[in-house]
C-alpha cells in the first residue's frame, strides 16, 4: 500500500504521524499521574507505527501516473477487514455482558470486566467500530463511482481510517480503565473528541473535494445520506461534548450542562446518532448496494427526496420522546413525541421504496442471501421505525421505558437493520474491490444470513417479552392498593428471558464470525480474476496521461 | 417550478446540499433546546439546595467510571407507581449541580434517585462488596476493590475549580480546604471534620461511611454519594404552591 503512494505524499504521512506522535508523548507526559498518560504513550505509539511503516517503504519507487486512471481502493479494502475485527470483538463483548445478567460473577472480579465498563465497550464497538468502518469504507467506493472521479490525494483518506480506528481505541480502552463522560453513545472524553472533530473535518473535506471533482451533473441520493451522516453527526458531537476539563493532564472533565438542559442535549444527541449515524449513512449504502445487486433502478426517485429532508428535518425534533414524564418541561416531551409520529412517513417511504426497488427480481432474493441480507434490512427498518414511532407515544412510553422493551427495538435497529445492510452491502462489495468472480463461498453466505436472522429473531422477542412483563409488573396494584411485585421479583422474572436473549446474541456472533472467516477467505485465496467492466474513473482534463477506454 | 424541479436543480450543487442539510436539521434543537435556558420556569427555585461535597463529588466520578447509569436511573417519573415505589417524582432542580446528569434510560436495577438513607451505611458496604451476600438473587457486579483501593484526594481542588467554571458556585474556601473536606467527612473525629458542616451546611453527612474510620477509601466516597441521593434540597416533597416554578 506505501509503494501506491508518492514522495510527497509518503513525506506529508510522516510529517502527519510526527506530529501526532508529539502530541501523544505530551499528553503522556501532563497526564503521567492519570490513566490519561497511558492514552497519550498509545497516541504516540500510533504515530511512531505510521512512520516505521511508510518509512520501510520509504524508498520504494514511485507508482507511475497510471494509477490516476483508475479509482482508489486501498482505504475501502482496509476499513472492510476493520469492520470485520470490530464486529467479532465487539459482538462477543455483547454476548459477554448478556451472559453476565444471567451469571453476575462472570466478571471474574474484575472492574475492567464489570457490566458497567463493557456495555460501552460493547454500544461504541458496533456502532462506531463496526458502523463507522463499514460507512467510511463503502462511502469512499460509493463516492468515487456515482461521481465518476477518483479521491482527491491518497493521504487524507488514510488520515481518516486511522484517525478514526485510533479514536475507537482510545474510547474501548478508556471504559475499561473507567475514563468515560457517562453520556450514553458520547462516552468518550474530552481529548478522544477533540481528535474525533479533526477526522471527521477531514472526511467531510474528502467528501466536498471528490465532489467538486466529480464528472456527474447530478450528485446521486446515496451521497446525500453520506453527506447528511457527516455534517450533522459533527454538529450532535461538537453541542453535546461541551465540556471543560480538570486539568490537561486529566481524563475527567465535566459537561458544560447540567440537569434538565443536559438531559435534553444528551437525548437530542443519542437519538439523531440513532438518526444520522445509523440511519442517514446506512440508508447511502442501501440506496447504491441494493439496486446494483439487484440489477433494477431505484423505484422511485420523488419518494427518495421526500423521505431524504423528511428524515433530516423531522429527526432532530424527536430526541425528547426519551424523556416522557420526566422534570423536563412537557412542552418539549409533546413536541417530541408529535414528531416522532410523523416521523414514520419518510422512514416507510424509504423502507418502501426499497423493497419496491426489488419488484422484478425477487427470484434473485430467493437465490441470492447477499441480497436477502438487504431485502430483510429494508424489512426490519421498516419495523423499527414503526416501532419506534410506537414506543415515542407517551402513555406507550409510560410502559416501555426503563425496560428491556427499548433493548429490543434498538436491537431490531441494530441486528436487523444496520447489521445486515451492512453484511449485504459488504457481501456485495469485497468481490468488486478485490476483483473476485464472487464470494470464497456462497454456502457460508447462506449460513451466515440464518444465523444473524435467527439471532436476531429470538433476541428481540425475549427483549418484548421481558420488557413488557417487567413493565406490568412494576404497574401492577394488588387488592389493598398496594404495589404487587416488589423490584427483585421483576428481577427472577427475567431470568429465562435473560437466557434466550443471550442465546439469540450468540447465534448472531457465530453469523458474524463466518462472516469475517467469508471474507478472509475471498481475500486470501486467488481466484479468478474479474474486475467489473467499465468501472473506471473519467480522466480530469489535463490529467498527465492520457488513459485508455475501459477494456 | 415543481419542488421535485427545484430539487432537480439543488442537488447539482454540493454546497447547496451542504447548506440545507445544516438549516433544515439546525431547527428542531434551535426550538426544543434553547429555550430550555431561558425559560425560567423549566427549573424550579430551591434556596435550600445544597452543593455535593468534595468526598460526594468524588463519589459520584466513581458511580460514573463504573457505568452504574448503565443499569439505574436517577429520574422518578409523574407515575403513581413510580411514586409509590420510589417517593416523589423527581424534579429539574435536583439535578440542576450535575455536570452531565445521571437520569440514566433503563432500569435493571431500581431507580436510585431517592436511594439516599434508605440503607444503612453497613447495607449500603456489603451490598456494594458483594450484592449477593445481601440479595441472593441479584445480578450487579460486586465491586469489592472500592474497600480497598484509597481515595485521590489531592486533585478535587482542580475537580471544584472545573465545576465551578461549569457554573457550580463553589467557593474559594471550598475549593482550598477540598482534600481536607474529602478526609474529614469519613473521619467525624479527626480536626479536619470540623470544616465540613460549616462549608457545606448543617445536614451534611459526616461519618465513617465504610466503616474504617481513619482510611479514606472509594467505598467512603461512594456510599457518602448514594447517601445524599434525593436530600440535596427538600424542594420534591415541599407542598406544591411553594416548590412551583418562577417567581
Amino acid at each position: 500500500m506505501i509503494t501506491q503512494l508518492t514522495r510527497n505524499e509518503r513525506q506529508l504521512a510522516i510529517l502527519i504521524s510526527l506530529v501526532i506522535a508529539i502530541v501523544g508523548l505530551m499528553l503522556g507526559l501532563a497526564g503521567r499521574d492519570d490513566p490519561i498518560g497511558l492514552h497519550g504513550a498509545l497516541i504516540c505509539a500510533t504515530g511512531i507505527l505510521v512512520i516505521a511503516l511508510v518509512g520501510k517503504g520509504y524508498f520504494a519507487p514511485e507508482p507511475s501516473d497510471e494509477r490516476l486512471t483508475r479509482y482508489y481502493d486501498d482505504p475501502s479494502k482496509a476499513g472492510i477487514v476493520l469492520a470485520m475485527v470490530w464486529v467479532v470483538f465487539a459482538l462477543a463483548i455483547g454476548d459477554w455482558v448478556a451472559w453476565q445478567l444471567v451469571y453476575p460473577d462472570l466478571t471474574f472480579g474484575q472492574g475492567w470486566s464489570s457490566f458497567g465498563r463493557l456495555r460501552p465497550v460493547h454500544t461504541t464497538g458496533v456502532i462506531f467500530g463496526f458502523g463507522g468502518n463499514g460507512l467510511i469504507a463503502t462511502s469512499f467506493y460509493v463516492l468515487q463511482r456515482t461521481s465518476r472521479a477518483r479521491l482527491p490525494d491518497q493521504v487524507s483518506p488514510w488520515f481518516v481510517l486511522i484517525g478514526y480506528n485510533l479514536f475507537c481505541v482510545i474510547a474501548v480502552t478508556g471504559y475499561m480503565m473507567g475514563i468515560t463522560q457517562s453520556k450514553e453513545y458520547a462516552e468518550p472524553e474530552w481529548y478522544a473528541d477533540i481528535w474525533l472533530v479533526v477526522v471527521w473535518v477531514t472526511y467531510l473535506l474528502i467528501y466536498l473535494r471528490t465532489l467538486a471533482r466529480r464528472k456527474e451533473p447530478h450528485i446521486y441520493v446515496s451521497n446525500w445520506y453520506y453527506m447528511a451522516f457527516i455534517l450533522v453527526v459533527a454538529m450532535l458531537h461538537i453541542v453535546n461534548n461541551l465540556a471543560v476539563p480538570v486539568s490537561l493532564g486529566s481524563a475527567k472533565s465535566y459537561s458544560l450542562f447540567s440537569g434538565v438542559q443536559d438531559a435534553m442535549t444528551e437525548w437530542w444527541y443519542g437519538h439523531n446518532a440513532v438518526a444520522f449515524f445509523l440511519t442517514s449513512g446506512f440508508l447511502g449504502m442501501m440506496y447504491y448496494f441494493l439496486p446494483m445487486r439487484a440489477g433494477r433502478p431505484i423505484f422511485s426517485y420523488r419518494l427518495s427526496i421526500i423521505s431524504f429532508w423528511g428524515i433530516t428535518f423531522f429527526y432532530m425534533w424527536a430526541g425528547s420522546h426519551h424523556l416522557h414524564y420526566t422534570a423536563l418541561p412537557q412542552w418539549v416531551q409533546t413536541l417530541g413525541m408529535t414528531f416522532s409520529l410523523m416521523l414514520l412517513i419518510p422512514s416507510w417511504a424509504s423502507a418502501g421504496n426499497a423493497l419496491l426497488t426489488l419488484n422484478g427480481a425477487w427470484h434473485k432474493v430467493r437465490d441470492d442471501a447477499t441480497l436477502r441480507f438487504m431485502m430483510v434490512a429494508a424489512v426490519f427498518y421498516g419495523l423499527t421505525t414503526f416501532e419506534g414511532s410506537f414506543m415515542a407515544i407517551r402513555s406507550v412510553n409510560s410502559l416501555s421505558h426503563y425496560t428491556d422493551w427499548t433493548i429490543g427495538h434498538v436491537h431490531a435497529g441494530a441486528l436487523g437493520w444496520v447489521a445486515m445492510i451492512t453484511f449485504g452491502s459488504i457481501y456485495s462489495l469485497v468481490p468488486w474491490l478485490w476483483k473476485r468472480e464472487a464470494m470464497y463461498s456462497a454456502a457460508l453466505v447462506e449460513a451466515h444470513f440464518w444465523f444473524a436472522l435467527a439471532g436476531t429473531v429470538v433476541y428481540v422477542f425475549a427483549m418484548w417479552n421481558s420488557g413488557i412483563i417487567q413493565g406490568l409488573m412494576w404497574r401492577t396494584y394488588n387488592e389493598s392498593g398496594t404495589l404487587a411485585y416488589s423490584f427483585i421479583d421483576s428481577l427472577v422474572a427475567m431470568h429465562p428471558y435473560y437466557i434466550a436473549r443471550a442465546f439469540g446474541g450468540l447465534l448472531f456472533l457465530i453469523g458474524g464470525c463466518i462472516g469475517a472467516y467469508n471474507i478472509w477467505m475471498t481475500i486470501r485465496v486467488p481466484g479468478a480474476a474479474t474486475s467489473k467492466s467499465g468501472d473506471l474513473p473519467v480522466p480530469r482534463p489535463g490529467a498527465v496521461l492520457t488513459p485508455q477506454p475501459a477494456e | 417550478m415543481s419542488i421535485f424541479g427545484f430539487h432537480y436543480k439543488l442537488e447539482r450543487k454540493a454546497i447547496g446540499l451542504v447548506l440545507g442539510i445544516i438549516v433544515v436539521a439546525s431547527i428542531g434543537g434551535l426550538v426544543e433546546i434553547a429555550p430550555l435556558f431561558t425559560i425560567h420556569q423549566t427549573v424550579e427555585d430551591a434556596p435550600d439546595m445544597r452543593l455535593y461535597t468534595p468526598l460526594e463529588l468524588a463519589g459520584r466520578n466513581i458511580y460514573i467510571r463504573e457505568g452504574c447509569y448503565a443499569c439505574h436511573s436517577q429520574m422518578i417519573r409523574t407515575l403513581r407507581d413510580e411514586v409509590d415505589r420510589y417517593g416523589p417524582y423527581s424534579l429539574a432542580v435536583e439535578s440542576k449541580y450535575d455536570h452531565p446528569m445521571l437520569w440514566g434510560s433503563k432500569r435493571t436495577g431500581p431507580d436510585l434517585a431517592r436511594i439516599g438513607d434508605k440503607y444503612s451505611d453497613q447495607w449500603q458496604v456489603a451490598h456494594l462488596n458483594n450484592p449477593r451476600d445481601v440479595v441472593p438473587v441479584s445480578v450487579m457486579p460486586a465491586y469489592g476493590w472500592l474497600l480497598t483501593t484509597e481515595l485521590r484526594t489531592d486533585d478535587l481542588p482542580l475537580h471544584l475549580k472545573a465545576q465551578r467554571k461549569v457554573g457550580v458556585p463553589y467557593t474559594d474556601e471550598m475549593v482550598e480546604n477540598a482534600a481536607l473536606d474529602a478526609y474529614g467527612q469519613s473521619n467525624p473525629d479527626a480536626p479536619q471534620a470540623e470544616g465540613v458542616a460549616k462549608r457545606y451546611g448543617k445536614a451534611t453527612n459526616v461519618r465513617p461511611f465504610d466503616g474504617l474510620p481513619g482510611r479514606l477509601t472509594e467505598m467512603d466516597a461512594l456510599v457518602a454519594y448514594l447517601q445524599v441521593l434525593g436530600h440535596l434540597t427538600d424542594a420534591a416533597t415541599r407542598p406544591i404552591a411553594q416548590a412551583g416554578g418562577g417567581k
